[in-house]
């Protein structure tokens, strides 16, 4: 059981898992020394290095300077906000703004809704061609993912998936991009220069996330009901590995797999555990889950700081966000932003 | 809860190909091989509901499954497996022994039902139904899963226990210790209060009277209708003592929805008006619920009811086990359902499965009135040694069910 524990998580802690906790009011100690320390604890973040995190229910978007983690602006978008992206020249931010079916663009400089691109109905995650000019989002109640070209704003290409599109994984050479549908199970693998599907991956119950190693080798796909990832060999499209989740104390449904992220240099992966309020770490070569670390309740995305020291997770119900850091395989700090945290970017 | 219905679809043969678009798609796609499933069910005849808001709807049930049909097509088009649903819904009991009859021999072995329990149990028994899968989307009465628990029916709909336990769960939690219960005169009604009961004992909430309710109020929608309704309710509420909750026992919509507002006590309503617990409502949004509801609406324009839910869940049960176990043959499928390896996604934020020793699907009970989602059931801090769900309803040690 990890012992990094702050007061947003201890509620839960407490109900789930009545055993193994320590009293509150050394939760509370615990919490108050983290927030002294956490300025002289956690490793320096390069300069006006940006937190963005999307709130969905407040139709926010909450910027933190990494430095202090203090909030620094609040920005009004469109309605449920959630997958949030930076352009790959980093000048912009997009958003999935869902419920408003459209994607924001956000100016990094002046920190101002610029502009919108079509999306195609309910937008829930979207990916970025290498080269910037193309997006794949997965539109959640149509069953399709678009392609939508940047530069004339005009939706490309639709390719019909299964049911519930969410996940979408582009290959580091751009030339593929995986989707992962939530009700059908499954990872479909898309063509981005024909625009057509050329394998359907079926993972485990629910896939939210699909991830590729820095390598482009492997696709890891998380599945939130199944609680699993599978790891696909992105040649062959056969799963290669399933990693299961035990958390201690809790019981098995309650470890759901959501975001995945893999350090560049393909060693170690994280798994965000959802209502587990953990996040899983994981050797990348033997897949061994290695550690948990408690962070923020409903533990959803996270990123990766720049220099990847450090990680931050977005925390659906606790509304905070929670700081890892990568050296240590530590909770640091949590930090309270909007109303149901959903997505989370970073950028300078 | 209420039961209506008016319709007399009866042999409709339906059959959704591949869906267009991705089917003919790219990439390599299999061979395709059918799975055949019946829904068998008894056109009721309805009594109108207390309230005219609610229309009662006509395809209630099956609409459900049409669109679990849809959502396995969607599915089997990558994997070369397509699904059959052929709907039987007859005017009586006969004429659901015959087409249960008749499909059986003609070799299907997958029903998903909308049977009244001493029906469900006939079709059960006859000798068609040996080696067939049975899945009950529509009764929820404790019997069929305890004395009456038969080897070849699965129950997607939580049982009255189940609803119950879910409701005095959440009294616990609100620290709320006392209930007055009031009971219909129909036999649903009874086998309702005898849950609400069972349930009370079990987690010793006091039940602080239990009155039957005998008032008919014949042409309600007269003028000045509504003095003689205040008039009941004050009448049988006066003399209660104090308590937390008002627990109305009305299956069939006849007069649970006339008892808030006019209780002697300001006191809230639940059951099976007012805070409801039950498989889905129209509130619920959470865990992805709201691809589904959104989904049923545009295809069958009215909301998702539980039935409904549930012929969801029974078709999906079949075509989760078939893309899992990459089977069509519908033994493997039924065996497959059974297993240990067998999960299905409901919306509800964890993982259902069938419970082996009575067949009945564990999942999470909703808390719901009209307009807001209440609670979700089990609430926190009710543990249990393997999982929670089984905090809800009659658990292994205690069944009554051996088959």
């Amino acid at each position: 059981m990890p012992h990094v524990m702050h007061q947003n998580t201890s509620l839960r802690a407490e109900r789930s898992n009545p055993g193994t906790l320590a009293p509150v009011a050394l939760d509370c100690f615990v919490a108050a020394l983290l927030a002294m320390t956490a300025t002289l604890v956690l490793s320096p973040a390069a300069q006006a290095e940006r937190i963005f995190v999307s709130n969905e229910k407040d139709n926010t978007i909450t910027v933190l300077d990494a430095q202090s983690l203090a909030i620094t602006k609040t920005i009004k978008v469109g309605a449920r906000p959630r997958a949030i992206l930076t352009s790959v020249d980093g000048k912009s931010l997009y958003v999935c703004a869902s419920d408003a079916d459209r994607l924001e663009i956000i100016d990094l400089a002046t920190l101002a809704v610029t502009g919108t691109l079509p999306s195609g109905p309910d937008p829930e995650r979207f990916a970025t061609t290498p080269d910037g000019k193309t997006l794949y989002v997965a539109n959640e109640n149509d069953n399709k993912v678009s392609a939508v070209d940047v530069a004339s704003g005009k939706i490309v290409a639709e390719v019909p998936v299964g049911i519930e599109p969410e996940g979408m994984g582009m290959s580091p050479d751009g030339k593929t991009v995986v989707d992962t549908t939530e009700t059908t199970s499954m990872a479909h693998f898309i063509d981005t220069a024909t625009n057509k599907l050329v394998a359907n991956v079926l993972v485990d119950s629910r896939p939210r996330v699909a991830t590729w190693t820095p390598d482009g080798t492997q696709v890891w796909v998380s599945a939130e009901v199944g609680g699993s990832v599978s790891v696909i060999d992105a040649a062959s499209h056969k799963i290669v590995q399933k990693i299961h989740f035990s958390v201690p104390g809790l019981t098995s449904g309650q470890a759901q797999a959501v975001d995945v992220k893999i350090t560049k240099d393909g060693k170690t992966a994280f798994v965000a555990l959802g209502p587990a309020n953990r996040v899983a770490v994981i050797d990348a070569k033997s897949y061994e889950v290695k550690q948990y670390i408690l962070v923020g309740q409903r533990v959803w995305n996270m990123a990766f700081s720049l220099d990847e020291k450090r990680l931050y997770t977005a925390n659906g119900v606790s509304n905070d966000i929670t700081v890892i850091d990568v050296g240590d395989l530590k909770a640091v700090k949590s930090v309270p932003v909007g109303r149901s945290p959903w997505g989370i970017a970073v950028a300078q | 809860m209420a039961r209506w219905i008016a319709m007399s679809l009866f042999g409709c043969l339906c059959w959704l190909g591949p869906l267009s678009g991705a089917g003919e798609a790219d990439a390599q796609t299999p061979a395709t091989s059918n799975v055949d499933i019946t829904y068998l069910g008894l056109a009721v005849t309805r009594t109108l509901p207390l309230s005219y808001l609610d229309q009662p709807p006509g395809d209630e049930g099956i609409d459900g499954a049409r669109l679990g049909l849809a959502d396995n097509q969607a599915t089997g088009q990558f994997l070369g497996q397509s699904f059959k649903l052929d709907e039987a819904v007859a005017p009586d009991a006969a004429g659901v022994i015959d087409a249960f009859r008749q499909r059986a021999q003609a070799g299907t072995k997958l029903f998903v039902t909308d049977l009244p329990a001493s029906l469900l149990l006939q079709v059960a028994d006859l000798p068609e139904a040996k080696g067939v899968t049975i899945l009950d989307a529509t009764a929820r009465d404790d019997s069929l899963r305890a004395e009456s628990c038969r080897r070849n029916v699965l129950h997607t709909q939580p049982s009255r226990a189940m609803l119950a336990d879910a409701l005095m769960q959440y009294m616990m939690i609100r620290k709320w210790s006392r209930i007055a219960l009031v009971v219909g005169g129909d036999p649903e009604d009874k086998l309702y209060a005898d849950a609400i009961r069972a349930s009370a004992r079990k987690f010793r909430i006091k039940i602080v009277d239990d009155i039957p309710w005998t008032f008919d109020p014949g042409a309600r929608r007269t003028d000045t209708g509504h003095y003689a309704v205040e008039a009941e309710v004050a009448r049988i509420t006066q003399p209660l003592g104090d308590y937390d909750l008002l627990v109305v026992a009305d299956e069939g919509d006849n007069f649970g929805d006339d008892l808030a507002y006019r209780t002697t006590l300001p006191r809230p309503i639940a059951g099976t008006q007012g805070m409801v617990p039950s498989a889905w409502a129209r509130p619920f949004e959470q865990w992805g619920a709201t691809q589904l509801q959104s989904r049923f609406l545009k295809q069958a324009k009215r909301w998702m009811t539980d039935d409904d839910y549930g012929a969801w869940l029974a078709v999906r049960a079949i075509g989760e086990a078939a893309t899992r176990s990459a089977s069509t043959d519908s033994d493997a499928i039924a065996k497959f359902m059974r297993g240990k390896d067998f999960d299905l996604a409901g919306f509800k934020g964890t993982k259902l499965t069938f419970r082996e020793w009575d067949g009945q699907l564990r999942q999470p009970v909703l808390l719901a009135d009209d307009r807001s989602l209440i609670s979700v059931s089990p609430q926190p801090g009710f543990l249990h040694e393997f999982s929670e769900l089984d905090t809800l309803g009659v658990d292994r040690p205690e069944t009554k069910c051996h088959m």
